[in-house]
């Protein structure tokens, strides 16, 4: 009976001391977390520095969506808190604010390179030719038809334009959470919409008939869509779709074939710049956050010939990238426009 | 009298043609019964060996990888640096460790590329210097880390030609065991046609073989390099989980259930624990990791993604199992034990800890490790506690971020490089399955090794 105590007890104490320890204790590895598009390259980087700098842990990198990402990011400040948050997407105004009042008011932005968004379909399948009134066309819940306002009819590819294939229309386009649906709305939808003389919310409004299907998750899930149904377009970033082109051919969006140089010009029209925020209060307290920072935005990582650009990430050019740096090292802070 | 006997013989008579009459339905019936449950035996069987077998045929060839063998020449010319520094009498640790890191940053300034490009060299013969990103495309890029480690490791290696294993790329591997369509043209295809026919060529050399690879089980998860990504830090992180778990939730939820079944008294109030115990069980796990995000992250400050936090939240999830697997356990001991302790004059504690508690030690021993075998496998409340991250570190302590095997099956799940990853994850399911049956057995084991029979 003694015996079962003591143990007991011991056990107990142990428990308890190594959960009280831990308040106190200081952390000295990076924390990163947010997109899932950024989330492969900065976890290389993350790889890389921490082979290149013995004397500092290699960060740890989170995913979350940027949207999630910026929410861990504006907590506050704290060792229980994020250093950098990743993001497709540059940080909203109402995020902004959200940081300032939790004590956040160092937000120091670094843009490190471009991502292009591509609409791509099954290999066995038909090519596609696509413009943004044609994705307009098969997505938008009313389009307008002999100038009036209607729901929408089209329900193969081929009655939108004679010459997309003679296919069901299914898109599988990214959920809210991901940045990259922001670009979808804003380089594909709206331009398709304007094109249609539409405006306001009708431009953001899907058809509800089970032809958009809309992906929470990562592009796995949603090659598996295009797995399951052959007719499926689905979107993704063109690193994934440049790692599975055994099973994917990519469309042409106003007829530009999305690459890593029709990109970097600005020709192919759906791209986005990348982002990360680092927090401005942790750099003198987390060992190696402004060297992390530094290394990133280093032509030998993330610049032309380099691991970043090998996994699909347009780089910066030199101009943006010194411009980058610079504003890093001058601790420029975002300010609200 | 006698229509009497008639009338009772004429009774069983008929009784009996009422028997015989529903016999063959009754005896149908159970037939019929039977037939369906071995018919669900067969299915729930079925099911389970497709699966099975699905994950073995697709995980096992990952456990053997494409491996070069490669003579390498540590060529003084490319390594130049300084002795590595040795620690002077007089000299204080912390002034030796930075001379130490400052050689260190100098020997991975190396070229190290170079050092495996010349050794591929030696086999292919000379290439043309357009040809440098084909060649690089065949070795995986951690490998030249791993050279530097080995270095730093033993600098007299300078000058030595040694025989080293090396791994090939994640898309050499893929090229090689045929995951990629081999007729597909070049443009849907991931390496260069030059690489694929240097691939084909060493491979049919010998100079590639498919050798068992021990990368899954030593190396981190990796992204740079995906042919060395590895199990190591998960299996850390899930341990340490697993010790938190075992350390806290089973003498807690043995003691509780110990009270709440033999010395508690029964009234409202122990009924009412008794209901939310049993409530507390069937929560959805994924609540469990919402408060576990919300109290100890957000309120105690424990650190973001440590198996420290991950094995508290997956303590509360195992304590309601435990406590009722053990109250089971503890009530399933018969009255007479007690009653007999207690006639002898045994107190009530030394009834319980000296001859209920031995009895009920296997069906004890046998839930509390079911229940840490669930939490091994319990991935949902980790993903809110930020344990679903890119770790590259192995964890030294349970506080030091990581991710665990449930997790680190559902990121690479999600990787780009479909063609590799998928049988990289089914090879990491097998682990998990592996050591979830081992742990299984063992629950078995020790229920043989202390059952009693009265």
């Amino acid at each position: 009976m003694n015996v079962s105590k003591r143990t007991l007890g011991f056990a107990l104490a142990t428990g308890l001391a190594v959960g009280f320890s831990t308040a106190a204790m200081a952390r000295d590895t990076i924390q990163i977390a947010g997109s899932s598009t950024v989330l492969p390259f900065a976890s290389i980087v993350a790889e890389e520095f921490g082979n290149n700098f013995p004397q500092f842990n290699t960060p740890v990198v989170g995913s979350g969506g940027s949207g999630g990402g910026l929410r861990q990011f504006c907590q506050g400040v704290g060792e229980n808190t994020i250093d950098i948050a990743n993001s497709s997407r540059a940080i909203r105004s109402g995020e902004l604010e959200n940081c300032q009042s939790n004590g956040v008011n160092e937000v120091l932005e670094v843009m490190f390179g471009y991502d292009g968004i591509v609409f791509a379909s099954r290999a066995d399948r038909g090519a596609f030719a696509l413009t943004p009134a044609h994705v307009f066309a098969a997505a938008a819940q009313q389009v307008r038809v002999d100038g009036e306002l209607v729901d929408n009819p089209y329900t193969r590819w081929s009655e939108i334009d004679g010459d997309l294939p003679d296919q069901e229309i299914v898109l599988v386009i990214p959920a809210s959470n991901h940045g990259t649906r922001e670009v979808f709305e804003e380089k594909v939808l709206h331009i398709g919409c304007d094109s249609y003389e539409m405006e306001g919310d009708a431009c953001d409004a899907l058809r509800g008939d089970g032809r958009i299907i809309e992906i929470a998750g990562d592009y796995t899930e949603t090659l598996a869509r295009l797995d399951a149904q052959s007719d499926a377009v689905g979107v993704f970033g063109l690193s994934f779709y440049d790692q599975n082109r055994d099973r994917l051919q990519v469309a042409t969006v106003d007829g530009v074939t999305p690459s890593l140089e029709t990109i970097g010009s600005g020709e192919y029209p759906v791209s986005r710049p990348l982002f990360f925020y680092v927090k401005g209060e942790h750099l003198d307290v987390i060992p190696g956050l402004a060297e992390y920072t530094e290394f990133f935005l280093n032509e030998m990582v993330s610049g032309f010939g380099s691991p970043l650009e090998d996994a699909g990430l347009i780089p910066l050019d030199d101009e943006e990238r010194a411009e980058a740096l610079e504003q890093f090292q001058a601790r420029t802070l975002v300010s609200a426009e | 009298m006698t229509t009497d006997t008639l009338t009772i013989e004429e009774r069983s008579r008929q009784r009996l043609a009422t028997i015989e009459a529903s016999l063959a339905g009754r005896h149908a019936r159970e037939r019929r019964f039977r037939r369906m449950g071995l018919g669900a035996v067969v299915t729930g069987m079925g099911l389970v060996l497709i699966l099975f077998i699905s994950i073995l045929m697709r995980g096992v060839p990952a456990f053997w990888q494409a491996t070069f063998y490669l003579d390498v020449h540590f060529d003084p010319e490319v390594i130049q640096v300084d002795e590595k520094p040795v620690r002077e009498s007089g000299e204080s640790a912390s002034a030796f460790r930075e001379r130490e890191l400052a050689w260190m940053s100098r020997v991975g300034l190396v070229n190290w590329q170079q050092i495996i490009d010349e050794a591929l060299k030696a086999e292919l013969g000379e290439i043309e210097a357009r040809q440098t990103r084909d060649l690089r495309a065949l070795i995986t890029s951690g490998e030249r880390h791993a050279l530097r480690d080995r270095f730093i490791e033993d600098p007299s290696l300078l000058g030595e030609t040694v025989r080293l294993k090396m791994l090939a790329s994640a898309n050499v591997d893929v090229w090689l065991k045929g995951n990629i369509d081999r007729s597909l043209p070049d443009r849907q295809q991931q390496l260069s046609a030059q690489t694929r026919e240097w691939a084909d060529e060493l491979y049919a050399r010998g100079v590639i073989t498919n050798a068992f690879s021990t990368a899954l089980f030593l190396n981190t998860d990796s992204r740079s390099s995906l042919a060395s990504a590895g199990l190591a830090g998960a299996f850390m992180g899930s341990l340490f989980m697993m010790l938190v778990v075992i350390v806290l939730s089973v003498p807690i939820g043995v003691a509780s259930a110990i009270y709440l079944e033999e010395f508690a008294p029964k009234n409202r109030i122990t009924d009412l624990i008794e209901i939310n115990i049993n409530n507390l069980a069937a929560v959805p796990s994924i609540v469990f990791g919402l408060l576990g995000a919300a109290i100890f992250i957000g309120y105690l400050g424990l650190p973001l993604s440590a198996p420290l936090v991950g094995g508290l939240v997956l303590t509360l999830m195992t304590l309601p199992t435990i406590i009722i697997a053990t109250r089971a356990s503890l009530r399933s001991i018969p009255g007479s034990i007690r009653q007999a302790a207690l006639g002898i004059g045994a107190s009530r504690v030394q009834t319980v800890f000296h001859h209920v508690l031995p009895l009920a030690l296997p069906g004890i021993l046998t839930g509390s490790i079911l229940g840490v075998a669930q939490a091994l496998g319990e991935t949902a409340p980790l993903l809110l506690i930020g344990m679903n991250a890119f770790v590259a570190n192995v964890p030294g302590t349970p506080l030091e971020q990581s991710t665990a095997l449930p997790v680190q099956i559902y990121l690479w799940q999600g990787n780009e490089l479909r063609n590799f990853f998928e049988a990289r994850t089914s090879a990491a399911i097998i682990v998990l399955l592996g050591l979830m049956l081992s742990l299984n057995a063992l629950a078995i084991w020790l229920r043989k090794r202390f059952e009693t029979r009265w």
